[in-house]
């Protein structure tokens, strides 16, 4: 991942500019202004991107799994349509808190990317302790191998991203009018 | 499914995810290339619906659960318009990153279709 050097500073508008070490960084090409609030928010909407498909991998193969076959496993598919869900909540919360203020929202992607962390974590563990409940196939089976592992480095990533994003100001490269006061 | 037109598609999903993520790497927002390759995706995907309908009354049903292949086929037939919309919404090289992503996901989901079917 790429480092970014350079101090933030605070300008009147509340955007962001690099000092300097500006030229050889991903400036100009995106936008006009805030390296590292571009980089931050760029980040941000492929992580989003990437949760949409996870969410609807995870929830569509729940939704199959439990209407064809939820007599065989009845708490792994179980699980299976909690990880759905949670992906779906894990979404709209990066969604609606990228915006600072919104912090409900915030800790609402915070509890879910946790819960995410620790259901593949747990499960991953299990099925391969349990495999006679757990190994059925699941998102979160084998630490989430059935999706090249994108269900166990998914939420490290988005934890990183809230507390980056948490630290610096203003990462929206189009501020709404209406919370421009802040 | 036909074979050699499931490894054609997993080919041009490859070949596309490698594109747009080296135009992201770049720097580059998306363009006709990016944009085309992800959409030509969805063309050969709109024509694999074709396929499967047709399939089982040429005497090639599927293996595996028809409702599951066919849960794969739709939702990876609808990602790659979603991603081109996203694209045109959003210009920055991150797009090309979310085309890279649907690419990819559209390669999986059509080996898993290959799988599925026998």
């Amino acid at each position: 991942m790429e480092q970014i050097c350079g101090a933030p500073v605070q300008r009147g508008g509340g955007r962001l500019e690099l000092v300097s070490d500006s030229r050889n960084r991903d400036v100009a090409v995106d936008g006009d202004s805030g390296a590292v609030g571009e980089w931050l928010s760029g980040v941000g909407s492929v992580l989003i991107a990437v949760y949409i498909i996870l969410a609807i991998a995870a929830t569509a193969r729940s939704v199959f799994q439990i209407l064809t076959r939820f007599d065989e496993a009845p708490l792994a598919y179980t699980l299976s349509a909690v990880a759905g869900a949670v992906y779906i909540l894990a979404t709209v919360a990066l969604i609606m808190g990228r915006r600072r203020e919104r912090r409900v929202w915030r800790a609402l992607a915070w509890a879910a990317l946790s819960f995410e962390l620790a259901g593949v974590l747990t499960v991953g563990t299990l099925s391969l302790t349990h495999p006679e409940i757990f190994g059925h196939e699941t998102v979160w089976s084998l630490y989430g191998a059935g999706y090249i592992w994108v269900p166990l480095v998914l939420p490290v990533l988005g934890m990183l991203w809230l507390r980056r994003e948490g630290t610096t100001e203003d990462p929206e490269p189009t501020p709404d009018p209406n919370e421009s006061l802040y | 499914m036909i074979l050699w037109y499931g490894i054609v598609i997993i080919a041009v999903g490859l070949i596309a995810a490698v594109l747009c993520f080296v135009a992201s790497a770049r720097k580059r927002g998306p363009n006709d290339y990016t944009l085309g390759a992800t959409l030509l995706g969805a063309l050969l995907l709109l024509v694999q619906i074709v396929i499967s309908a047709i399939a089982p009354a040429a005497g090639n049903p599927p293996e595996g659960d028809p409702l599951e292949f066919w849960m794969y086929l739709i939702i990876a037939f609808l990602l790659p318009p979603g991603a081109a919309f996203w694209a045109l919404v959003d210009r920055t090289r991150w797009a090309n990153l979310v085309l890279a992503v649907v690419n990819l996901s559209v390669a999986v989901m059509t080996y898993r279709m290959l799988v599925i079917w026998g």
